[in-house]
């Protein structure tokens, strides 16, 4: 049973509206070393413009590298985002109040930012209009729909509208919350507009109610989509490694796993950076750590399966590519430190109760998660491309260059930025979400216990 | 003779109960729920304050979405293939499981727009015409009423027999009580 979050109306709009008034000089601070960053990535990218992908060190037969894997690495955390606040709200789980908002804001930055990789990649972003937009622009060339190319951009495009519109739906109330606190009559006028005239009407409650059961119930096959398709990028080519029909249900549960790990990393940094520790507490990431110990054990059955297929073919480029990926270096150390990254440390400890209730531990092993699925995808895509084939010409070998690590560093940047911005902007929890979860909060005596009682659980 | 155009009244109350009051007595002053509205900060569960069950038509939109969606991505995938044949093979130029990601798409697409419009039109927003406090925000309920000029005094009558801290009209505070918008 959770513990409800218990405080007046008063003092929960000033705790969750604190930082969107105040201009702590932490924020300015660590915002303008995150555009410093940026600014990094621009200039390599114009760089890229300049010579081409060579810039980067890509080069005949590993084209698909930092950049591919970092796209593959931010799709899949966009994903446990809005699947952790569509599937709470569903089972309307009442300890999913101050989780929501976060997720589904995180599954925004990150998708946004997974797109730009795609577009750096193709070493000239504008053309990519051509092969996906479905416009001949007087080349008589339409787009082919038979390639990913044309289902990623469709799909993405659809993840990411939905998302938005689902988040701002849901923000409405907390629009209006904004505008009626709003210290200033310019940001009273701004939120005014975004807000709609939004009074909070018992019809407007229902409709919000019944809108958010509706709108997770089309995203969350959306959401299933969107990585299917990310990994039918590999598994509709030919290449030994990726050719694998269970591709799509292996990318969708480890973007669940590296996403879900993400959503408890922000989280404890908001409950800290924010103040918002009566918020956020130890239960909700006690939850977390629970759905996190099913999500990753699916994650490494689908891992085991993929070896497992790979070997029991006995296809020699098949076994070549795995025993490239698990013995040779510097494979071996890769592959050993993603799976004791994203398995073997996290789980265990999990299974402790006092562990799944420490921030500290909580944030050191969900950490640990990303790093892990961020290696995976790399041992994913690399490894295939660099197998040796019959014809010698075609050997090469793949080696990250400073430009790449520098995109790769941006990217964590652009999401940060991208949270914090919005935390900024707009409460980042929602408010009127947390002070329902107070009403319907009560307590009762069960024999000598004083507990909580909650509608739905 | 006195004008027919309607007025609203809006009263703020600190308790629930308070409001609920409010409400069982305009009821009994002959107003019916479509002349009432009641303003909260939070989501209270349906019926709290004897209101009537609220009817709408939300759970329409995304069919009626998800087929246009699936209309606009059938024209596009099919007119796009037929615009520029791929022959391949003697695969016909129209591949339905190579099609099927972009209707899955189109239709989930159409489905949501058209679900967030529903949520526009049936929450009756842009709002820009409605009493409003900002006190509501802080937890207080507000009861709006709708009344013709000769039924004022009744919704008056009732909206203070059930202790309001404020009563507003468009004019401004009908109690005089401070910090009234």
């Amino acid at each position: 049973m959770q513990e409800p979050v218990v405080a007046d109306t008063k003092t929960s709009n000033r705790e969750l509206l604190d930082f969107v008034f105040a201009w702590p000089a932490w924020f300015f601070a660590v915002g303008g070393a995150l555009n410093g960053l940026l600014v990094a990535a621009f200039v390599v990218v114009i760089l890229m413009l300049m010579f081409g992908l060579q810039f980067l060190g890509y080069s005949h037969p590993v084209y698909w590298g930092f950049l591919i894997v970092n796209f593959v690495f931010w799709i899949g955390v966009s994903h446990a985002g809005i699947m952790v606040s569509a599937i709470l709200r569903l089972t309307q789980a009442e300890w999913r109040r101050p989780v929501t908002r976060a997720a589904e804001v995180l599954t925004i930055f990150s998708l946004l930012t997974a797109v730009q990789f795609p577009l750096i990649h193709s070493g000239r972003p504008w053309r990519t209009m051509y092969w996906t937009f479905p416009y001949d622009w007087n080349r008589g060339a339409w787009p082919n729909p038979r390639s990913p190319l044309v289902w990623d951009p469709s799909a993405i495009f659809t993840y990411l509208t939905s998302t938005i519109l689902f988040v701002y739906v849901a923000l409405l109330p907390d629009l209006a919350l904004a505008r009626d606190r709003a210290p200033n009559p310019v940001s009273r006028a701004i939120y005014g507009v975004l807000a709609m005239g939004f009074r909070g009407t018992t019809r407007q409650w229902r409709i919000q109610t019944v809108a958010g059961l509706l709108l997770s119930a089309i995203i969350l096959p959306i959401f299933v989509s969107v990585h299917s398709i990310v990994s039918w990028d590999f598994a509709v080519t030919s290449v030994p490694g990726w050719h694998n029909t269970i591709f799509a249900p292996y990318f969708v549960i480890g973007a669940v796993h590296s996403g879900v790990s993400a959503v408890v990393t922000v989280m404890i940094v908001m409950r800290y950076a924010f103040g918002l520790k009566r918020f956020i507490t130890r239960d909700h990431i006690d939850s977390l750590a629970r759905l996190l110990i099913v999500v990753a054990t699916v994650w490494l059955f689908f891992f085991l399966l993929d070896f497992f297929f790979g070997l029991y073919g006995t296809e020699p480029a098949e076994v070549d590519t795995w025993q490239r990926r698990l013995v040779e270096p510097p494979w071996v150390v890769i592959a050993i430190t993603f799976i004791i990254c994203a398995y073997i440390i996290p789980v265990p400890m999990w299974m402790f109760r006092a562990i799944r209730r420490n921030f500290f531990w909580m944030f050191v092993t969900t950490i640990l998660v990303n790093v892990g699925m961020w290696l995976e995808r790399y041992m994913v895509v690399v490894p295939a491309l660099e197998r040796k084939s019959g014809l010698t010409f075609t050997y090469g070998d793949y080696a990250p260059s400073l430009s790449e690590f520098i995109l790769v560093a941006a990217s964590f940047a652009l999401v940060i930025l991208g949270f914090l911005t919005f935390s900024k902007l707009l409460p980042i929890m929602p408010a009127a979400d947390i002070k329902e979860g107070q009403i319907l909060a009560d307590r009762i005596r069960v024999g000598r216990a004083n507990v909580p009682a909650a509608m739905r659980e | 003779m006195q004008s027919q155009a309607k007025r609203e009244l809006l009263a703020l109350y600190e308790e629930p109960d308070q409001a609920a009051d409010a409400v069982e007595r305009l009821h009994s002053a002959g107003f019916e729920d479509n002349d009432i509205e009641i303003l909260s900060s939070t989501p209270y569960p349906e019926g709290a304050f004897g209101e009537g069950h609220t009817k709408h038509r939300l759970f329409a939109f995304p069919f009626a979405g998800a087929a246009c969606g699936m209309a606009v991505g059938i024209a596009w995938i099919v007119g796009a293939q037929v615009s520029l044949p791929i022959i391949t093979g003697g695969k016909p130029v129209v591949a339905v499981p190579a099609i099927i990601q972009i209707l899955y798409e189109g239709t989930l697409l159409g489905a949501v727009l058209f679900t967030v419009l529903g949520v526009l039109f049936e929450s009756r927003l842009p709002d820009g015409v409605g009493l409003y406090d900002d006190r509501i925000s802080e937890g207080y309920i507000g009861i709006s009423v709708m009344a013709r000029e000769r039924r004022l005094p009744d919704a008056q009558i009732a909206l203070e027999e059930a202790s309001p801290i404020d009563l507003l009209s468009k004019e401004g505070s009908l109690m005089h009580a401070p910090g009234t918008t």
